[in-house]
């Protein structure tokens, strides 16, 4: 049977189409399988909870827990998130309901660019400027404040040259931030102006119709915006590799030199001289994108999808 | 109406926190573009364009060879990220509409597209380095494609949708096939927002140095072999900002606003595209 | 040329060679007229008359955006609103508005009708209560929704909805209610509903309704004004204005020889 003219062109090139969509598919699968794969001989070799668990990182003696490392991850991510979102959250609001209108535009489009920065620069404003001023100025104030409240007070304690959990904490938070604030602002702006008005027109204030209008309607936009930000700060390498110091321990102080997954990554990825060590390595990586998978399926597919609808 | 008063006084109050959260924000961040601004612009000059890699403790050599390298590496994954990106974003929007098995790629392509940029990095070293024996410019380009299929897929399958289904049909009603319909009629249709796209996953992926660590690499020597480990802006500041030597953190920071000035430039080329296309 | 009565009821709102501008854009142009206290003014006039813009003026809306300037005074019980000292959130309170859409807020039913009340620091449950279901009586829906008052008000049908922002509206009991096009994106039924409304405030309160429905100005309204091209052509008694219109202009438009 004869096909009519560029059946074929057609044909081809729907299947090529088809095959690149699913390409996207197999490069997810491949990576959890190939990530599980290169993991496996230290998964065998320290099972999941003793590696988890274990605090001893020590490749001269092959011995290799991740305890430090998600420790440090899962702190700086915290921590980091507790200063962004508030401030984040306060650009928002002046940005949408506060500033005046000639500046809404121009000071918005600056947050979008400096989120657009590599985050390597943030990481060596950290390593030159920040970690200085932490070390002559911020130390002496977090000593005296922080570092005398009871219970967690030596959380704050100990001298360092300024690198250590909480310098890369909040070196992260200074990168989101610029995110964080651009997402919470637009979820803010998708509230429809005729919706703000008519709370307006009950004679409201601008806060009453942020707090009983614009924040309810915009709430679960803005929750999983900051969902979305916890993901992007959990797989963040730059921004904290130069100041978190890279030892592998859980301090006893925010102030010390502590490390994460990235850090640990960037740092011995290409030092590692046995097959355990890499795969150690591997099965850091590896915890890390199963964490990062979890909270974006939760930020994305418990949040956002309902904005959606 | 003493109601009123108090909460106009919150009102003010309320206002003030957030413009100084707002200020506090903004400090920091203009901090550390001065700084970047300071920096990188005190040590920019010919050399660092022309020169050769500098020697330890050497006062002279430049970003020659970290310059042409990055160019290389993105310039290779956009050649790869591309086709896939259209393509794959094509096939969701004209082949998959909204159906259960779209909407699924869809989602997974936004999971990918969250991965870590470091994990990117690990895998591509187990499935491309390792089997080669050595790290090589061509890996890093294949790391950065992954970063960037997702993003080109995203906008290509948005801007696709938003192409009036009337367009097609009049095509189809003069007998094009569909290969046609979307080569002829739906690409035109959505050029511009395709582009826009495609710029901003560049300006997306050109600053990251995470997934080039383990793959590219770094090369003390200039080369073109994308078989070879390549330097490149990013790995090279990593290196040069940590080392002791003076001008070699002073080559850091031109590296960094050389950097800047990429990924800004295609944010903004990109930005403005968009602007002018969606304001009509 | 313009044909203006003085109404021979109490005057609520003197509207005094008002001018208004978007930009450089002026709006509206030298208006004047009397708005009589507890009846119902209708404005209509072809789209992009500045029906709307006007009546947003009574409430001040146009102080939300940037670029808007006032020109004349709008005098509400022969205090000036427009004086830019005069307190915006107060006269708000005063002033109430119905909007084009339902724009039911991200709340329970109760919250919305309650919010206006709250604003003023209304806290005594049994107050708000009673003060929440009289609202919801006097706008006809009590009965629909008085067994799931804690259901969020985005349930409810659009009809439904509209008449829960009449129901907001009169909550907090204004002096002046404003309603700008209320039943144009509704369906007929719902749109009697709220026609009965607005002529059951009469004698109540001061209504100001812009419509584009000249048959719906003449069923609820007992005052209009045609506007046209940011003027005011003809103030009149309803039924005067649509039986014998004095102006040329007037009797083009209600006979649909233009707009």
């Amino acid at each position: 049977m004869a096909r009519s003219r560029g059946f074929w062109a057609d044909w081809t090139f729907g299947k090529v189409a088809a095959l690149s969509a699913f390409l996207v598919v197999a490069i997810l699968v491949a990576l959890a399988v190939v990530l599980y794969g290169e993991s496996k001989l230290a998964i065998d070799t320290f099972g999941v909870w003793k590696f988890i668990t274990s605090k001893v990182w020590n490749p001269p003696m092959n011995k290799f827990g991740g305890a430090p490392a998600i420790f440090g991850t899962i702190v700086s991510t915290i921590i980091s998130i507790l200063i962004a979102v508030p401030v984040a959250i306060g650009i928002a609001i002046f940005l949408t309901e506060i500033a005046p209108h000639p500046l809404r535009t121009p000071v918005g489009v600056a947050i979008e660019l400096l989120a657009a920065i590599p985050s390597i620069i943030y990481g060596m404003w950290g390593l030159f400027f920040f970690a200085p001023f932490m070390r002559d100025y911020l130390q002496p104030v977090i000593h005296a404040t922080l570092g005398k409240l009871p219970l967690i007070g030596h959380w704050f304690q100990g001298y360092t040259p300024g690198i250590g959990l909480l310098t890369a904490s909040i070196v992260l938070s200074i990168m989101i931030l610029p995110y964080t604030a651009a997402i919470s602002r637009d979820s803010f702006k998708m509230v429809p102006d005729v919706l703000k008005e008519s709370a307006y027109a009950l004679g409201a204030t601008k806060w009453d119709v942020m707090k009983d209008v614009v924040i309810p309607y915009a709430k679960l936009g803005v929750v999983g915006g900051i969902i979305l930000s916890l993901g992007r700060a959990l797989g963040e390498t730059m921004a904290v590799t130069f100041v978190m110091g890279n030892q592998p321990v859980i301090p006893h102080s925010l102030l010390e030199p502590a490390t994460s997954i990235t850090v640990t990554l960037a740092n011995e990825f290409t030092e590692a001289d046995t097959d355990l060590y890499l795969s150690s390595l591997f099965y850091l990586a590896f915890i890390l994108f199963v964490m990062s998978f979890l909270v974006i399926a939760i930020g994305k597919f418990v949040f956002l999808k309902r904005v959606e609808r | 109406m003493d109601a009123v008063r108090r909460r106009k006084f919150i009102n003010g109050f309320i206002l003030v926190l957030s413009t100084l959260a707002a200020l506090f924000g903004l400090m920091w961040l203009f901090w550390i573009l001065g700084t970047l601004l300071y920096k990188g612009l005190g040590s920019l000059s010919l050399e660092v364009f022309i020169g050769n890699p500098p020697a330890p403790g050497d006062n002279t050599g430049g970003l020659k060879h970290a310059i042409v390298g990055q160019t290389l590496i993105v310039l290779i994954a956009t050649l790869i990220g591309i086709p896939v990106g259209i393509l794959a974003g094509t096939y969701l929007s004209e082949y998959g509409g909204n159906s259960r098995v779209a909407n699924f790629i869809r989602d997974l392509s936004d999971v990918v597209m969250s991965v870590p940029s470091i994990v990117v990095g690990t895998f591509i070293y187990a499935i491309m380095v390792k089997p080669a024996g050595h790290f090589m410019g061509i890996a890093g380009s294949v790391s950065l494609a992954i970063m960037m299929i997702p993003i080109i897929l995203r906008t290509t399958d948005d801007m696709l949708r938003m192409v009036p289904p009337e367009l097609r049909e009049a095509a189809y009603a003069l007998g094009a096939t569909k290969f046609k319909v979307i080569k002829d009629v739906v690409y035109r249709a959505a050029i511009t927002g395709i582009v826009t796209g495609v710029i901003l996953s560049v300006a997306r992926i050109g600053g990251e140095t995470a997934p080039l660590l383990f793959t590219s690499f770094n090369n003390n020597f200039f080369t073109l072999n994308i078989f070879q480990p390549m330097a490149s802006l990013t790995v090279t500041m990593y290196d040069y900002a940590m080392s002791p030597y003076k001008y070699w953190q002073q080559l850091a920071w031109a590296a960094a606003i050389i950097l800047t000035f990429g990924v800004l430039g295609a944010n903004i080329i990109g930005r403005v595209i968009a602007h002018y296309k969606f304001k009509k | 040329m313009a044909f203006v009565i003085e109404p021979k009821e109490p005057v609520k709102i003197v509207v005094d060679h008002l001018k208004f501008y978007y930009g450089d854009h002026q709006v509206l142009k030298d208006i004047s007229f009397k708005v009589p206290e507890k009846k119902v003014t209708a404005l209509i006039g072809p789209s992009g008359c500045g029906k709307t813009t006007l009546l947003r003026c009574f409430n001040r809306m146009h102080d939300l955006y940037p670029g808007n300037r006032y020109e004349g005074r709008i005098l509400l019980d022969g205090e000036n609103i427009l004086d830019p000292n005069y307190d915006v959130i107060r006269l708000r309170i005063r002033v109430g508005m119905v909007f084009q859409k339902p724009t039911a807020f991200p709340m329970s039913i109760f919250d919305n009708v309650a919010y206006g009340l709250r604003l003023q620091g209304l806290k005594n449950k049994t107050e708000l209560a009673d003060r929440v279901e009289k609202a919801l009586k006097d706008a006809a829906l009590w009965d629909e929704v008085k067994d799931k008052l804690n259901k969020p008000a985005t349930a409810l049908s659009g009809g439904q909805q509209q008449r829960l922002c009449i129901a907001r509206a009169i909550a907090v009991e204004p002096e002046v209610l404003l309603f700008d096009e209320p039943t144009s994106a509704l369906d007929p039924i719902s749109t009697a509903k709220i026609e009965e409304l607005v002529v059951s405030f009469r004698d109540k309160l001061t209504v100001i309704i812009v419509t584009h429905n000249m048959q719906q100005a003449a069923r609820v309204s007992d005052y209009t004004a045609f506007m046209y091209m940011g003027e005011l052509i003809e103030f009149n008694r309803t039924e005067d204005l649509f039986v014998k219109p004095k102006e040329k202009l007037t009797e083009d438009y209600i006979t649909g020889r233009f707009g």
